[in-house]
């Protein structure tokens, strides 16, 4: 067994099998898992906003789904990832609180997903498989050995997808 | 254009909050004793400026299961209030207003229905020493409740504060009856509303 690793909100890491990634506790920010199936180069970003371009300070890159996907598709790279066998997973982006949408960021779960899935296909990735949305926080482990990305919630049982 | 930044906040800020925040968790201590009907005590109401990831550990872990109630709030002032409560601490608060035990996991649809009156109260009181202080209107809207991860509950307001920079403001409290209760309030007005806190109270930027 590897080491898991932690990523932190706003925040993206990298790492190779047999280690894996985690981040604890997304609520309505987005966990994106991507892998180079062949190598088992993984890395996962939690992103919390969908738009760097529309905030103006937005220097933190993995903060955006945006600038955040072009970040780990880079790093992943750098690490011996093979640009065109990247694939994707994604999970979170609740709406925590049932009237959420009544502040000016409507909606900010369901954005964040959008958000993720337009870069995603932007940039040629397949999305193999997602949890996303309702209304309840998520903790995620990605396995880059496997592609398992595990999802786990408060009063529910574990999930892979 | 917004003179403040949240990452270079002056100390005299800090005092204001922290003032603030102490006037209000007095009046929600005593706003908590008459609802319970006992002797609650208060500690000095900690005001912290905080990094995310910083935020879960504070409270225990980002898997830490926390009650987390959360208001929006219009008028002079726009924005939103959360108040969070420690799981055990909710159930210890729950049962004694309602006086009955805690038994099983979770709460009941009246246990749920206190605790957003409990989360009402608490933050109503701050929010009145707030609009009291200032001379400002504050309209809060009706509360609504999430018990889930830390992590999952404060994504909310992180990402609320996640648009005005990299660090969320928290105020930490703790009140006793017969066990401690941490709660944790986290103010979130725009930017605007920042200002108008400060200059309301005589504070040139």
């Amino acid at each position: 067994m590897g080491e898991i690793i932690k990523v932190g909100m706003a925040d993206l890491k990298i790492c190779k099998s047999p280690d894996a990634l985690t981040t604890l506790g997304l609520g309505s920010c987005v966990g994106i898992a991507v892998r180079d199936p062949v190598t088992k180069v993984g890395g996962l970003a939690h992103i919390m906003l969908p738009d760097s371009t529309r905030i103006r300070n937005n220097s933190n890159v993995p903060k955006f789904a945006d600038t955040g996907i072009v970040e780990l598709v880079n790093q992943l790279v750098a690490n011996g990832a093979s640009r065109a066998r990247l694939v994707a997973k994604i999970a979170g982006g609740a709406q925590m609180f049932a009237f959420q949408n009544k502040t000016d960021l409507v909606r900010v779960g369901e954005n964040n997903v959008f958000a993720s899935k337009e870069k995603l296909k932007e940039l040629k990735i397949p999305i193999l498989a997602e949890d996303t949305g309702l209304n309840y926080g998520r903790t995620v482990i990605f396995y880059p050995e496997t592609g398992d990305f595990v999802i786990k919630a408060v009063g529910k049982a574990e999930t892979v997808i | 254009m917004s003179k403040l930044n949240l990452n270079e906040m002056s100390q005299t800020y800090y005092d204001v909050l922290k003032e603030i925040g102490n006037i209000g968790a007095g009046n929600a201590t005593t706003a908590l004793a008459q609802m319970l009907q006992c002797k609650v005590d208060m500690k000095v109401p900690q005001v912290k400026l905080l990094d995310f990831k910083e935020v879960g550990e504070l409270m225990g872990g980002e898997e830490q299961i926390m009650a987390g109630i959360y208001l929006v709030v219009e008028g002079d002032i726009n924005g939103s209030i959360m108040f969070l409560l420690e799981y055990q601490s909710a159930r210890h608060l729950v049962s004694k207003l309602m006086g009955t035990s805690c038994e099983g996991e979770d709460f009941s649809e009246m246990g749920m229905s206190a605790l957003k009156e409990i989360g009402n109260i608490i933050t109503g009181a701050y929010l009145n020493s707030l609009s009291t202080l200032t001379n400002l209107k504050i309209y809060p809207s009706v509360p609504d409740l999430s018990i889930d991860m830390a992590g999952a509950i404060l994504s909310v307001p992180a990402i609320e504060f996640g648009a005005l920079g990299d660090k969320i403001l928290l105020i930490q409290t703790q009140f006793t009856d017969e066990m401690d209760l941490d709660g944790y309030f986290i103010m979130i007005p725009d930017m605007e509303s920042y200002e108008l806190i400060l200059t309301s109270l005589g504070i040139t930027l």
